[in-house]
């Protein structure tokens, strides 16, 4: 049964937040429940090894090799796990390409799924309540915020990320980046671009 | 009828505000620790992340409206520690002693955390519940949005498309049924569709007339048009 009385265990802790965390954290430390090194292991995972760098090397790669692409878009989570990427929110990935046609943007409106492996930790306006809210009512006006126009004859197609499932969008490869190598393309790569709300880096 | 959560499509959040690729990763260092105390607690083997999620969805709404993201994950957190019976009141009031607690032989080691992050948790399973669905096929959504199972239960059809017409896009395959595994009623796997839908099924006034919005919705949700 859902508890709904109001009186939630989480009052009794301090309110300021990150005297919430401190506390709640002692508390479980001194009873053996979590292990402090074990917890500057994550924060260091997700600070410095898992971030949007990933995806860009999967873009990047999709960019420059017709067979990785369509094999990408056929069957994501294998081919992204070959390249080593693979674990917690990112089980189950679905890539999706952009064309002059159809714009992808993805989204998360009941909490905030993203593909943790191949971008890492969400950006605070991802899990913002603006984000979650309009993305799928006025997904324009919301890249028009990103600085993002799309041509009218584009049409959106909004991913909202209700499953297991976690969404990677590849953008379309930019104009005037022939002959770049694929660490060059990568470094085109954004991850709002991946996103969908925004657009890869043109070459200078 | 849904939580506070379910807030796709609401008017009146504002503006989006976007942050430069380099921001940092945490915001402040309390983020990156109430994550980190999260996800190891979540080590402990308690719950799953259907329950995890329908904690922060049962914060009280003025609570979820004004928590930030991460007070929204720490203060779930303890709700569920305590509703599980890892910790007492008295533990959160400080009142107790620091003594080994039975789970403690769980707790995640820091040498185990590469391991554990990179095997992930997939919710695909075999079903018997054949597919019912193939791509291109016409699809509603069940009118009310609620969880058949548990009153005012955990669902994952949010408002905003109760009652529309969409096509099948994608079979994922079968995964857990989030409405049943967030109150430990067993996984109940089912056919997972990914389900198109115009915006103008969704919206009084959608942006342009071939703008679509893709939902992944099991198929207890779904009806044949």
């Amino acid at each position: 049964m859902p508890h709904d009385d109001h009186d939630h265990p989480h009052a009794l802790l301090p309110p300021e937040p990150a005297l919430r965390v401190k506390a709640l954290e002692t508390i479980l430390i001194r009873k053996g429940l979590i292990d402090p090194a074990a917890l500057d292991e994550i924060i260091d995972t997700y600070q410095n090894k898992i971030g949007p760098q990933n995806g860009a090397r999967v873009v990047s790669k999709a960019w420059s090799d017709p067979d990785f692409k369509a094999a990408l878009l056929q069957d994501a989570t294998s081919v992204v796990a070959d390249l080593g990427y693979f674990g917690r929110q990112g089980e189950h990935m679905v890539v999706v390409e952009n064309t002059p046609e159809q714009h992808n943007m993805v989204v998360c409106t009941l909490c905030s799924c993203y593909p943790w492996p191949l971008l890492g930790i969400p950006p605070g306006w991802y899990k913002s309540d603006a984000y979650r809210a309009r993305a799928v009512r006025e997904p324009r006006k919301v890249l028009a915020e990103f600085g993002v126009t799309l041509p009218e004859t584009s049409s959106v197609r909004v991913w909202d990320s209700t499953a297991e499932v976690r969404y990677l969008v590849l953008p379309m490869r930019p104009v005037g980046s022939d002959g770049l190598t694929e660490d060059e393309l990568a470094a085109l790569v954004t991850r709002d671009s991946m996103i969908g709300t925004g657009l890869p880096k043109v070459p200078s | 009828m849904t939580r506070v959560h379910d807030m796709g499509g609401r008017f009146g959040d504002g503006p989006v505000h976007p942050e430069p690729d380099d921001a940092p990763v945490f915001a402040e260092d309390w983020h990156a620790r109430a994550l980190a105390v999260t996800l190891a607690a979540g080590s402990l083997g308690q719950w799953n992340i259907d329950v995890s999620r329908h904690a922060r969805e049962r914060l009280s709404p003025k609570d979820y409206s004004r928590f930030s993201y991460y007070e929204k994950w720490i203060s779930a957190l303890a709700d569920l520690l305590v509703e599980t019976g890892v910790l007492t009141d008295a533990d959160l009031r400080g009142e107790t002693s620091g003594d080994q607690h039975p789970l403690a032989s769980r707790a995640l080691k820091a040498e185990a955390v590469a391991k554990v992050l990179a095997s992930g948790g997939p919710a695909d399973r075999p079903s018997n519940v054949p597919v019912k669905f193939k791509p291109g096929q016409e699809v509603v959504t069940a009118r009310q949005v609620a969880n058949r199972l548990v009153d005012g239960g955990h669902t994952r059809l949010p408002m905003y498309a109760a009652g529309a017409k969409g096509r099948i896009l994608m079979v994922h395959g079968t995964h857990v049924l989030p409405d049943s595994s967030a109150h430990k009623l067993g996984e109940a796997p089912e056919p997972l569709y990914a389900v198109a839908f115009p915006a103008s099924e969704l919206w009084a006034t959608p942006e342009h007339p071939r703008d679509e919005v893709v939902l992944d919705l099991w198929q207890s949700y779904l009806e044949p048009l």
